[in-house]
């Protein structure tokens, strides 16, 4: 397989904790701008996986490369985001002592040091791409409400907004329909095509009508590997699919 | 309304700053320039009080940045101010020349005591008090940046963190009590004459050093504001709520932590070094780790995470302490140990935090009462959720910090 025009590449990539082994033998490869969805019942690895590729997680043996050429075990969190991966957790977590827009200011691409922090004063530039960042995400009208005031639901399109303003070009969105009304979820699913016609995308999610929503390919991880990639109605007509999901 | 929450804590700050520089005139003028047959004096050993609580307060200023803005809880915070209390003690100790009972022009008594042939190395260049006033700040932030370098870099947190510090006091208290450390051991530093050619002990230096300590901690007022109120002041508190979630937008929490530690030691050094001059000795029990854990107390009682409340906590509490020893001495620890558990229980968010929500229901409520009068939706006010993005002010949202993940 060839490295080149992917965004994320793993190939071989294994990780176990106390002996348990979370991701096994796992290969995935993401075009550039591609939005993949990745489905998988609990345990499957999704979430060590994103681990793995944001750098909180050293994988024991296997390769990770970002952009066809970084190699991402090398790398910590920081280093990782900096170079343009930005991730959604599953629980939403926002900064909740924090304005809205300040979460988004604290987000914003820019320098990471402390010195330029702590003389910082907002350019108009900064102020427009916030306007335009809290418009995508439908929270102007509560740009000064704190964020702990914010509905679930919003918290969710709050951290996909953070991730935003970072201007990433991989981003790795963790369950983010969790606990969404069905009028939340469409918007959410519209809100990610849109962020995917620039942006590549991993979204893992357990809802399989947002899923069919998204319209994308599928990767189906059972026990640390993939079982079954495709279109959605390829995975779900695949057995071993089934059989996992239905425990038979 | 925000604009005006903005004001509320902002005045809070000023009016703090005012009657600290009020105080800092004021004070050695009623001393100085009254008769002593005034009501209005003000007793030399008043103002020798004050001005050390004064200390005290800088101190639980420096320990609130670090705990209440970034939830690190330092129970050693005692030991960066008594290093810097130790170098200002140095530079006393060298002002006192042949004055000293064995009337050696270079050693101090205790090195004549203890048989010293010579100065120690790390003597030197404390005959002069710039060079004193350079290891007051250097000192206490080089350790602090060394110990938090390697701490929040290997991600030690919570309890873990509070326990190393703990026992990086108990060990620096053990290494001063040695004699043979060249610091006086047991008895420490003492006997002080002279600071900057003026007498220790006049009533005059007494009142400059109240009206030093009153500005710097004015000025320390200032610059907690000023770092607080800033983007990194935002950042710092993001990294107390959700650590995870600033690494992974890129942010290094271990710097940003690093950098709010170092500046808080050093404030707290400055403090020592203010406070020794006043109090006429420093010996290691100022490394005691049981003074750490007071320091804690102060800040939590006046309301952590906020600017004014710590000197409040600090002030209260040491002048409690100052009444309660003087009645019932032996009950002193029992008192202290009894208004920690109380104000956990009763009071979590401290004196000034307990005042702002107090504030904040009271506003609500005649808010909610004037739009029922008004015939309006009566449950309209958003200001409940009273204040947060001020500065100093946080506690009042009642949020706790949040684990991220």
């Amino acid at each position: 397989m060839s490295k080149s025009n992917t965004i994320l590449y793993l190939d071989g990539v294994s990780a176990s904790f106390d002996g348990f082994r979370a991701i096994n033998n796992l290969s995935l490869v993401l075009d550039k701008g591609e939005m993949r969805a990745i489905i998988g019942p609990n345990g499957a690895g999704k979430t060590t996986m994103m681990d793995i590729v944001t750098g909180k997680t050293r994988p024991d043996e296997g390769e990770v490369f970002f952009d066809g050429q970084v190699d991402l075990t090398r790398h910590d969190e920081a280093e990782i985001a900096m170079m343009g991966i930005g991730r959604k957790f599953q629980k939403p977590t926002v900064f909740e002592n924090h304005s809205v827009e300040d979460n988004l200011m604290l987000a914003l691409k820019g320098p990471r040091s402390i010195f330029p922090a702590l003389f910082h004063r907002r350019s108009a530039a900064e102020a427009r791409r916030i306007d335009d960042i809290l418009g995508i995400i439908r929270l102007g009208d509560k740009r000064d409400e704190l964020a702990a005031n914010l509905s679930h639901g919003q918290k969710q399109w709050l951290e996909i907004g953070m991730l935003l303003a970072q201007d990433p070009k991989l981003l790795l969105v963790d369950e983010p329909v969790a606990g969404m009304t069905d009028a939340e979820t469409e918007e959410t699913a519209r809100l990610l095509k849109d962020i995917a016609r620039d942006h590549s995308v991993i979204v893992v999610e357990h809802d399989m009508h947002f899923v069919r929503e998204l319209g994308v390919k599928v990767t189906c991880l059972h026990e640390g590997s993939v079982l079954s990639e495709g279109t959605l109605d390829f995975v779900s007509a695949d057995e071993r699919v089934v059989e996992v999901y239905l425990g038979r | 309304m925000i604009t005006q929450r903005f004001f509320s804590a902002d005045r809070r700050i000023a009016v703090a700053v005012f009657i600290l520089l009020a105080a800092a005139v004021v004070v050695p003028l009623l001393n100085l320039a009254i008769a002593p047959s005034s009501a209005l004096y003000v007793p030399p050993y008043i103002v020798a009080l004050v001005g050390k609580y004064l200390c005290y307060a800088l101190l639980a200023l420096a320990l609130d940045l670090v705990w209440g803005y970034c939830g690190i809880l330092s129970l050693g915070h005692g030991a960066f101010f008594a290093l810097g209390g130790y170098a200002m003690g140095m530079y006393l100790m060298r002002q006192i020349g042949s004055r000293g009972v064995y009337g050696n022009p270079i050693l101090p008594d205790f090195m004549v005591f203890l048989n010293y042939k010579e100065l120690p190395w790390f003597w030197h260049g404390f005959d002069h008090f710039w060079f004193a006033a350079t290891m007051v700040l250097a000192v206490p932030g080089l350790l602090a940046f060394v110990f938090g370098w390697f701490a929040f870099r290997s991600r030690v947190t919570g309890v873990y963190l509070s326990i190393i510090t703990q026992a990086m006091t108990y060990a620096l208290l053990l290494a001063f009590f040695r004699n043979d450390m060249g610091f006086g051991g047991n008895n420490g530093l003492t006997d002080f004459k002279d600071i900057l050619g003026f007498n220790v002990q006049a009533d005059a230096t007494r009142s400059a050093l109240f009206a030093a300590s009153a500005v710097t901690l004015a000025l320390a007022v200032l610059l907690t504001a000023a770092i607080v109120g800033s983007k990194y002041g935002k950042l710092l508190m993001a990294v107390r709520d959700a650590e995870s979630r600033t690494r992974f937008l890129g942010w290094r929490a271990e710097n940003v932590k690093l950098f709010a530690f170092t500046v808080s030691a050093i404030m707290a050094g400055i403090a020592g070094a203010l406070y020794v001059p006043q109090v006429g000795i420093i010996n290691p029990g100022e490394f005691e780790p049981s003074s750490s854990i007071e320091v804690v107390i102060w800040t939590a009682v006046g309301g952590r995470g906020t600017i004014v409340g710590p000197i409040i906590g600090a002030l209260l509490v040491n002048a409690g302490k100052s009444w309660f020893t003087g009645v019932l001495p032996e009950f002193w620890l029992f008192a202290l140990g009894g208004l920690f558990v109380a104000v956990t229980l009763l009071l979590p968010k401290g004196i000034v935090g307990m005042w702002d929500s107090w504030r904040g229901n009271a506003r609500a409520t005649r808010a909610a009462s004037l739009a029922a009068e008004a015939g309006a939706d009566p449950e309209a006010p958003k200001i409940v959720r009273s204040a947060a993005r001020t500065p100093g002010a946080w506690s009042a949202s009642g949020a706790e910090p949040q684990p991220a993940e």
